[in-house]
């Protein structure tokens, strides 16, 4: 229990240092390591408290596409140059309402951790008790792939939309660049692309007619 | 201290929250931090959600999890595109100089 204890302190106080050097750093390079290190520890969290499957998940979806696709803009949009900083430049009237909004944010949601219970009937009330006699990935693919899988689509599509979002927004036709016209291509036919010849003997092949 | 237990984790979710907040808000030049605090954001829920879920007993929190996870990859993805067309339009990604809607 002491280790457990130990372990949640470190993943957690690293997560919280590194959420805070995100939104303060300097580089935006660095602000994207720093979320790199940030999605690792809240994994490390997951697999500590039981949901292995999911801390699995957000190390490979997190760092490996999304912290990744992050550090791919910052490289190639050059702002590597424009260091952020805080309180410069014209003066904004919305900081110390966005601060004042921000603390009161952080206290409501204290507020919740001292004052509340459970309600007596709740384990009775869920229908889904996790089942402890086998692994926490086939328990969560058990049901998502069958009381959820209305769910499971609709993610599905709302990742192909964002897909071809993504390409209409960023995709522009260039000029002076060969591409192929798919149209010619397949409208192609046997007589505009083969000329069948008979050859005679002993007399080679003229090319010319 | 030594037990560690849902007031924990939702003590470690509240922090993260607030943290994504006042990245939003008191930032001054970079939308790209903005988007990575939308993810700081999105990591806390994702947080709240799990410890909910181990601590009642109930596996739908996970389920759920999964299903903002996916939401999270695509807003990232819609986003930098986003961001990505704005850098080509003006030349640069300073929230000052996101001005054309007078917000």
């Amino acid at each position: 229990m002491l280790a457990h204890a130990i372990f949640f302190y470190f993943f957690s106080i690293l997560a919280i240092f590194s959420a805070l050097m995100v939104i303060t750093s300097r580089s935006t390079v660095n602000s994207v390591f720093f979320l790199i290190l940030d999605f690792i520890s809240v994994g490390c969290l997951f697999i500590m408290v039981g949901a292995e499957f999911l801390g699995m998940i957000l190390l490979i979806v997190y760092v490996g596409a999304v912290a990744v696709l992050f550090l791919f803009v910052v490289m190639m949009l050059n702002v590597a140059q424009q260091k952020q900083s805080w309180f410069v430049g014209q003066k904004s009237t919305h900081i110390p309402s966005g601060l004042i909004v921000s603390v009161l944010i952080l206290l409501e949601l204290l507020v919740v951790v001292g004052g509340w219970k459970y309600k007596e009937n709740i384990m009775s009330s869920s229908n889904l008790v996790i089942d402890t006699s086998t692994t926490n990935t086939h328990s969560i693919g058990s049901v998502m792939y069958t009381d959820y899988i209305l769910y499971f689509q609709l993610s599905g599509v709302i990742l192909l939309l964002s897909m071809v979002g993504a390409i209409i927004l960023t995709y522009r036709k260039r000029e002076n660049v060969k591409t192929q016209s798919y149209l010619k291509q397949i409208s192609r036919d046997k007589a505009s692309a083969v000329m069948l010849k008979d050859v005679e003997f002993n007399k080679g092949v003229k090319i010319d007619d | 201290m030594i037990e560690i237990g849902l007031g924990h984790y939702l003590t470690l979710g509240a922090i993260i929250f607030f943290l994504g907040v006042i990245g939003i808000f008191l930032n001054r030049k970079n939308v790209i931090v903005i988007l990575m605090s939308v993810e700081l954001i999105l990591l806390s829920v994702n947080i709240n959600l799990i410890s909910f879920s181990i601590f009642s007993g109930d596996l739908l929190g996970q389920i759920f999890t999964m299903l903002i996870l996916t939401v999270a990859a695509a807003e990232a993805a819609i986003g930098l595109a986003i961001i990505v067309i704005f850098y080509r339009n003006k030349g640069s990604i300073r929230v000052e100089d996101i001005h054309e809607m007078k917000g």
